[in-house]
């Protein structure tokens, strides 16, 4: 096994990790936006086609490119447009008084 | 390493960075929008970074470039057109459906990486590279038809309904040894393209058989796997290509699936490995104990709900997938509204999963303008039931039958609603009809319990408008 192989498959784990971490302090109220910006984050997968576009030399490479980079554009574009569009719809209590209301019983 | 392959590999680690900060910061509603474009601007970076790195290095033919941007400009206009102009509660379709087209992409790559190595009388596929390819090729194409049949699923173009095709586990079972004997046999060192192409069907067929017997109710756990799977396959990309911001993102999406999956299996009372095995939601219920509504149903008028609600102090709304698929937020958040206006305090009690996806329905109270502090969890808002005057149930079933705490029937032990705490509860309802679960619900024959029965837009209508006229008179 390569060192370089080595030190991918550690930084999988250790990401991994992290995303657990990170992840389960988001409250489910944010669960369908967290699901939506994870989508939007796997869009990274476009760099991986722009990569694999740069060595395409033959038809069907070509044709494997553009299937690759439509699918990959759409779900970055998308992913992060409709999780901001989600997003912007949360919003507090429109008083003040109440704005820390939440998790406490207000008074009567 | 040369200059410009140092200074990407630093671009990719800060939008890898805000990636997590990003993931971070949507531990509150407050933040979570800042997180989102903190997010996208390290996708931005990483974008353009990479588009230096292949001007740079200059392999790229003027073919590459055109396929390469045009296909980009399609899908970028395609998702941006679905983002912005889909409904709130169509937004799990989409979501699968990116879900689809990013596993698809994920494949791809290491489809095109397979196909150029192999046509190259020079090309030596490398052990490292050939087995992330495979698990990369299986994972993506899972994902990518699996996540398009669950999107048609939930759009209501292939029936929610359990799809058992006999033979369906002897089917599975032989497909998936099928792509074990294929990958093994490309990973022992044998570069067939035919066996390969075989493999790619194979994983094709296998997502379709996977999702197509699950229900429409387990669709939160489907939707959270095949999420699980597409960041996995991702960061099997990142290993064929040797690209770590794939890896790293693929990971954080991976975790994030994984840990909704986890969350929604528990909430409905079945473990990952019953659901992966067993065909999703053709349900283990087994014969009801002695469960049947003894009781007498009690019904009541929009008139008597009205009084009940506004002369209460504390009231809690109980929506379920009933309420959505009425199209009632709009109207429930209303009648919150006018409540809250009379002096009555009111929240909604969320269970984890009420909607077709994770928090689903919190995003469509979010769009009826329900502000996110009145919008509870489960856990938070159990306690409050006991001193609740009326628990108003609108669409909702199973996540409030009080069997789920007796063992013996087909939801014992799944986390519920402590609605039958309340004082009083109302209930509205299109008839007796069972949950999806398929079993009575004490609730409704509970002498606290009135039943109003409508369809959940028209039921708030109607307690919206006495509610008025009581609130004129008063």
């Amino acid at each position: 096994m390569s060192a370089g192989l080595i030190a991918d498959i550690s930084i999988f784990v250790l990401s991994i990790l992290v995303g657990f971490e990170v992840i389960s302090k988001v409250p489910a109220t944010l669960h369908t936006p967290l699901m939506s910006a994870a989508n939007s984050i796997h869009g990274i997968v476009l760099i991986g086609v722009m990569i694999t576009a740069a060595a395409a030399h033959s038809t069907v490479g070509y044709v494997l490119a553009f299937i690759a980079a439509a699918f990959a554009a759409m779900n970055v574009v998308g992913g992060y447009r409709v999780t901001g569009r989600m997003l912007s719809m949360f919003h507090k209590r429109a008083t003040p008084a109440e704005s820390d209301a939440a998790g406490k019983a207000r008074q009567p | 390493m040369s200059t410009v392959q140092t200074i990407v590999a630093f671009c990719y680690l800060v939008a890898a960075a805000g990636f997590v900060l990003g993931l971070h910061l949507m531990n509150s509603p407050a933040t979570a929008r800042r997180g989102n474009q903190l997010s996208a601007s390290g996708m931005a970076l990483a974008v353009a970074a990479t588009f230096v790195l292949v001007v740079d290095e200059g392999t790229i033919t003027a073919t590459g470039w055109a396929v390469l941007g045009a296909g980009a400009l399609i899908g970028a206009a395609v998702g941006f057109r679905a983002a912005v102009s889909v409904k709130m509660t169509a937004v799990p379709q989409l979501v699968s459906l990116f879900n689809a087209v990013g596993g698809g992409a994920a494949a791809l790559i290491a489809i095109a990486d397979f196909v150029r190595i192999t046509s190259d009388v020079h090309g030596v596929m490398g052990s490292r590279t050939i087995v992330a390819t495979v698990l990369d090729v299986v994972i993506g194409a899972v994902t990518f038809s699996g996540s398009l049949v669950a999107a048609g699923k939930l759009q209501g173009w292939i029936t929610g309904k359990p799809v058992v095709l006999p033979g369906a586990r002897v089917l599975n079972a032989a497909l998936a040894a099928v792509a074990v004997a294929c990958g093994v046999y490309l990973i022992s060192g044998s570069d067939s393209i035919a066996v390969f192409t075989i493999l790619i069907v194979v994983a094709l067929v296998l997502g379709v058989t996977m999702v197509l017997p699950i229900g429409g109710a387990d669709m939160p756990v489907v939707i959270s796997l095949l999420n699980a799977l597409t960041g996995t396959a991702v960061a099997m990309a990142g290993f064929v290509i040797d690209n770590t911001a794939l890896i790293i993102a693929g990971a954080l999406v991976g975790a994030s699936g994984g840990i909704l999956t986890k969350l929604m299996a528990d909430a409905m009372n079945r473990s990952i490995g019953s659901i992966v095995m067993g065909g999703f939601g053709t349900g283990d219920a087994g014969p009801i104990g002695a469960v049947g509504p003894g009781g007498d149903i009690h019904r009541l008028s929009a008139a008597d709900a009205a009084i009940q609600l506004v002369y209460a102090t504390k009231v809690i709304i109980v929506p379920g997938y009933g309420l959505a698929a009425a199209q009632a937020q709009h109207t429930v958040s209303r009648l919150a509204a006018l409540l809250e206006d009379q002096g009555v305090e009111v929240s909604f009690a969320i269970h984890p999963v009420a909607g077709r996806m994770p928090g689903h329905m919190n995003v469509l109270l979010a769009e009826a303008d329900v502000p996110y502090d009145a919008l509870r969890e489960m856990d938070a808002i159990n306690p409050e039931f006991e001193r609740t005057d009326v628990a108003l149930v609108v669409g909702a079933n199973d996540v409030i039958n009080p069997a789920a705490r007796r063992p013996g029937n087909a939801i014992s032990g799944m986390p519920i609603l402590d609605v039958d705490h309340a004082k009083n509860i109302i209930v509205i309802k299109r008839s007796m009809g069972h949950g999806y679960a398929g079993i009575d619900n004490e609730l409704f024959v509970n002498p606290k319990t009135g039943m109003l029965f409508a369809d959940a837009k028209a039921g708030l209508e109607q307690i919206i408008a006495e509610a008025n006229a009581l609130v004129a008179t008063r």
